[in-house]
């Protein structure tokens, strides 16, 4: 820094020769210490042993047989590893209602959230892109309403969507809880893919219809290939987000359709039997693995999925 | 006569804002015509709309004689080229050419033919397979020119198409648009801000401001005779000199005087009658006051004493000082001045404008 | 887009027909869902609905009964507490945070990628980890003991004084990393030539943030606050998971008595009227925003 600013002012160095060589020269001395620097690292390494604490703890009392658990303490590593309570987890362990263990639960997420994260992405992004690009009259309207709706609170709406998905026969099914996660999904998505489309040039959008294509041919044909790394970012919303629901799954849904989040819920706080600790934490791991891996994978898109979800809140 | 775009009192609102207010214009068949102004002008809402982007409140348009108002813009007839190019990034530049022609689906064979043809016109052969982020700025806005030329349209429009370039760029493809025009021989709308372009390009130049057409002339009229106070302040660089004055008689011919100096008008040619005693401006480019040894014999003579000299190669700028005025002349880049040298002037009243104070006309 | 109708010119419902056609589900979604289900919600909150809605109008009765529930009382006790504390700590925390990793330091990538993992989590992973390690027999508590402090003492989720603290531990696991990143893009989002001048100007660090980047900072702490405040408002999963409510009642809030009132104790015009209370505390939060954003917006400019 230091030596680059005197390169800068090559005008003053001939005047200034001689206070140059008497003074300070070449780079500036480095600091590896300094108090600031331990001050820095010291405060953001306790905070993130606090933040990886409870991840750390639930690991270790996974793979502890339940004897060790009531001797020793939470944090000490386990003398002897056993997977026995995953396996336990994954197909034995009890709700209260079955004892097939959290698979099922597994497998109703997996039905859920892939359908809802595709259908919800494709009506959003048709939703922005309309916004965005062909402006009918009434459309902010609309829009303003969606936006607003993003911040009242679930369960003022809950009940009337109950009615209308009873009405239509589709209440406790599946398919019903798709429609509810593509409804609450499309203002924060709607809005994603509407700033997105607004960001592209609109002279390309332009260029299009002067080249004769449509509202789809300009869809499918120019913003869609565009749009790909959006289109990344708010599967990662949605995956993520749909996955760890928990109130929608038990309202709109019969038992044999429960997300994997009411399952485990239903296993860790059911309050038959002894309490299983290790097979507890081995569920929590199970049901949190989707999500992380998605995290973890992802990265930064992650950050900016969820800077673009925050204006939902 | 014969004409290709015909824009009758169109007029365009944003809710309560008239961006375009009851305008009227004729393009003629192969015309090349600029529309000139600052940003805001409305010269490119006025280009949107004869596309056929933009919905009109009011009026209609023809192109080649036919009522398009309503038309979409792919069935107008046109072909646009845009400032920021507008290729479609994520195909190759072939088939960019084509995407409009496979939109209409057009035949295969068809399809290469025109897209050869227009990469020929156009020297961008080697090209073909690349896509646009691989390509120069020049480059781009060939691909866009010819994304245009494939259409095979009656009109080409040319929004601020030169405008992402660097000079240099920008006056070598200006060469290039202008001889595509004369081998083409197609109409083709201009919109730019940039009075160079303007008068190199154009067979005439319609000057906007706040929606409204000031002139429509050839250049050597627009820039010789502006028709108003603005079109004359906002062509040429520099500036036309003004004076605030008013009109008097001396002699029983027309004067104008500005800060007790009295300027002859010997010469001018006026548009309605120079009355005495009129409030007006005097206009007169850099390059029509002749400095000392380039007076001609029996001219007018003022004393002016140089400010500031600005030398610029082939030109040299000398900004006088003149009966408290501050005006630019425009002499040979070989002569040169010290400022608070005195130096004595003539106006060639012949190249002059005067303008009505109050309405801003052109006397 | 007035003026009087002319020749030629096309309906103007069919103009962008494909336009609105595609957007029929935006439109179903935000008027008969978000609008009319609000609205649905807020009228049957007069009635005295049980078991199944009905139109039958008892006016401020179902309000009244609200506010003369100890439950609700104390959901809203909870909720104020757990809001103010996860407002002032999540901000505090989240800025901290985030200021350290605008040092130019190393592993940021790491320390972030730390700080943020508990955000991907659902709130039912969240409250289940968190109810393991406040477990009083084999939690922190009884390690600490074993290390020799016998006397040490805490046991949030068994008390019902101070439960509602063992949540916001979890909560703000939870949802610090988010402030932390909003904050931590707001400092990247303002000018290296401002710490600059500071620098030239021999201004300290400390100094620099507390009069110069928070106060430019203000539209983010703005969303921040909001995106906080009404994700507390919501808060559910992690009660049901940690506490399931209790002890007792202890640690009820709001958003849990209306699920419970709606479809547990079928009791609909008291869920109804509770959570059109919660629309009303939402709407105290996002309209002054809105209108700080929206309806200010020009005048600050």
């Amino acid at each position: 820094m230091s030596d680059r600013t005197i390169q800068a002012r090559p005008a003053a160095a001939a005047g200034a020769l001689v206070a140059t060589l008497s003074g300070p020269s070449g780079a500036k001395p480095k600091r590896r210490l300094s108090g600031r620097n331990i001050m820095i690292y010291g405060t953001l390494f306790v905070a993130a042993a606090y933040y990886l604490l409870p991840l750390y703890v639930m690991v270790v009392t996974s793979l502890k047989g339940m004897p060790e658990i009531r001797l020793g303490n939470i944090f000490s590593p386990p003398l002897e590893i056993t997977f026995e309570p995953w396996v336990k987890a994954w197909s034995s362990a009890c709700t209260g209602l079955n004892c097939d263990g959290l698979s099922r639960g597994f497998w109703n997420s997996v039905r859920i959230t892939i359908p809802s994260t595709i259908i919800s992405i494709m009506i959003a992004s048709i939703n922005g892109y309309a916004l965005s690009n062909w402006r009918f009259k009434g459309a902010d309207f609309f829009f303003t309403i969606l936006i607003v709706g993003a911040f009242i609170p679930y369960q003022v709406m809950i009940y009337p969507i109950v009615i209308v998905l009873r009405e239509i026969g589709l209440y406790g099914s599946l398919s019903g809880l798709v429609i509810v996660h593509t409804i609450f999904g499309m203002p924060i998505l709607t809005l994603l893919f509407r700033n997105y489309f607004a960001s592209l040039p609109e002279e390309l959008f332009k260029a299009a219809r002067i080249d004769g294509a449509g509202f789809w041919a300009i869809y499918f044909r120019i913003m869609l290939p565009m749009a790909l790394p959006i289109f990344v970012v708010a599967m990662i919303l949605q995956i993520t987000g749909i996955w760890n629901d928990f109130l929608f799954g038990v309202v709109f849904t019969r038992p044999e359709y429960y997300p994997m989040t009411v399952q485990l819920n239903n296993i860790v706080n059911s309050v038959q039997g002894v309490k299983e600790y290790n097979v507890n934490m081995a569920a929590t791991i199970l049901t949190g693995a989707v999500p992380l891996l998605v995290y973890f994978i992802s990265g930064r898109l992650f950050v900016r999925g969820i800077a673009a979800g925050a204006v939902k809140g | 006569m014969n004409s290709s775009v015909s824009i009758k009192d169109l007029s365009l609102s944003f809710g309560a804002v008239n961006v375009l207010e009851n305008l009227n214009l004729e393009i003629r068949d192969g015309e090349f015509l600029v529309l000139l102004g600052s940003s805001g002008c409305g010269k490119s809402t006025l280009l949107n709309c004869i596309a056929g982007l933009l919905d009109i409140s009011e009026g209609q348009v023809f192109i080649k004689g036919k009522n398009v108002t309503w038309e979409e813009p792919k069935d107008r007839g046109i072909g646009m080229v845009f400032q920021s190019y507008a290729l479609y990034p994520q195909m190759t530049v072939e088939k960019n050419l084509s995407f409009g022609l496979k939109v209409a689906k057009t035949p295969q064979a068809e399809i290469d033919k025109r897209v050869a043809r227009a990469a020929e016109i156009l020297q961008i052969q080697p090209l073909l397979k690349r896509k646009p982020s691989e390509l120069s700025g020049g480059q781009r806005q060939r691909v866009a020119i010819g994304r245009a030329l494939v259409r095979d349209v009656d009109v080409f429009l040319f929004d601020e198409p030169l405008s992402n370039l660097d000079a240099k760029l920008r006056s070598e493809l200006r060469v290039e648009i202008k001889r595509l025009h004369q081998s083409l021989k197609n109409t083709m709308i201009y919109v730019t801000h940039d009075q160079i372009e303007a008068l190199t390009l154009a067979d005439r130049i319609a000057i906007m401001k706040n929606g409204v057409i000031q002139q429509l002339d050839d250049p050597i009229a627009i820039y010789n005779a502006p028709r108003n106070l603005f079109v004359a302040g906002f062509i040429g660089s520099p500036s036309m000199n003004f004076l605030n004055g008013e009109l008097a008689a001396r002699d029983g011919k027309p004067v104008f005087v500005a800060n007790g100096v009295t300027f002859g008008l010997d010469g001018y040619d006026a548009d309605g009658t120079l009355k005495a005693g009129r409030k007006a401006v005097l206009g007169v480019r850099p390059e029509h006051i002749k400095v000392n040894e380039d007076i001609a014999a029996g001219s007018e003579i003022h004393d002016a004493i140089v400010d500031i000299e600005e030398p610029m190669g082939a030109d040299n700028l000398l900004w006088l000082k003149h009966a408290g005025h501050t005006m630019s002349v425009r002499i040979n880049g070989s002569r040169r001045f010290q400022p608070g040298t005195a130096v004595k002037l003539a106006f060639d009243m012949t190249m002059a404008s005067v303008f009505d104070a109050e309405t801003e006309l052109r006397i | 887009m007035t003026g009087h109708a002319q020749a030629g010119r096309p309906n103007r419902l069919l103009r962008n027909l494909n336009a609105k056609i595609a957007s029929i589900p935006m439109m179903l979604t935000a008027v008969v869902i978000f609008l009319g289900g609000t609205l649905w919600t807020v009228l049957y909150s007069f009635t005295n609905s049980k078991l199944l809605p009905r139109l039958k109008f008892v006016g401020l009765e179902q309000y009244e009964r609200l506010w003369s529930t100890p439950r609700w009382l104390m959901s809203i006790e909870n909720l104020a507490v757990f809001g103010v504390f996860s407002l002032v700590f999540s901000l505090l925390i989240g800025f901290v945070l985030a200021a350290l990793m605008d040092q130019k330091i190393r592993f940021e990538n790491t320390f972030r990628t730390i700080f943020l993992y508990p955000f991907a989590l659902s709130f039912i992973v969240t409250g289940l980890v968190w109810q393991w390690l406040l477990n009083p027999e084999f939690g922190i508590q009884s390690v600490v003991r074993s290390l020799g402090w016998t006397s040490f003492d805490f046991n949030p989720l068994y008390n019902q004084e101070i439960v509602i603290y063992g949540i916001l531990i979890a909560a703000l696991w939870q949802g610090t990393g988010l402030v932390m990143c909003l904050m931590l893009a707001g400092l990247r989002g303002i000018d290296e030539d401002i710490w600059k001048a500071a620098r030239v100007d021999g201004i300290p660090t400390w100094r620099t943030y507390v009069f110069i980047i928070i106060p430019m900072m203000r539209p983010v702490f703005i969303t921040t606050l909001v995106i906080i405040a009404s994700g507390i408002v919501r808060v559910y999963d992690l009660v049901v998971a940690q506490t399931s409510g209790g002890p007792g009642i202890a640690s009820e809030v709001p958003a849990k008595y209306v699920y419970d009132y709606m479809f547990l104790a079928q009791n609909l015009g008291q869920g109804f009227a509770a959570s059109t209370m919660m629309l009303l505390a939402v709407a105290i939060i996002i309209v002054p925003w809105a209108y700080l954003e929206f309806g200010g917006g020009r005048k600050r400019v």
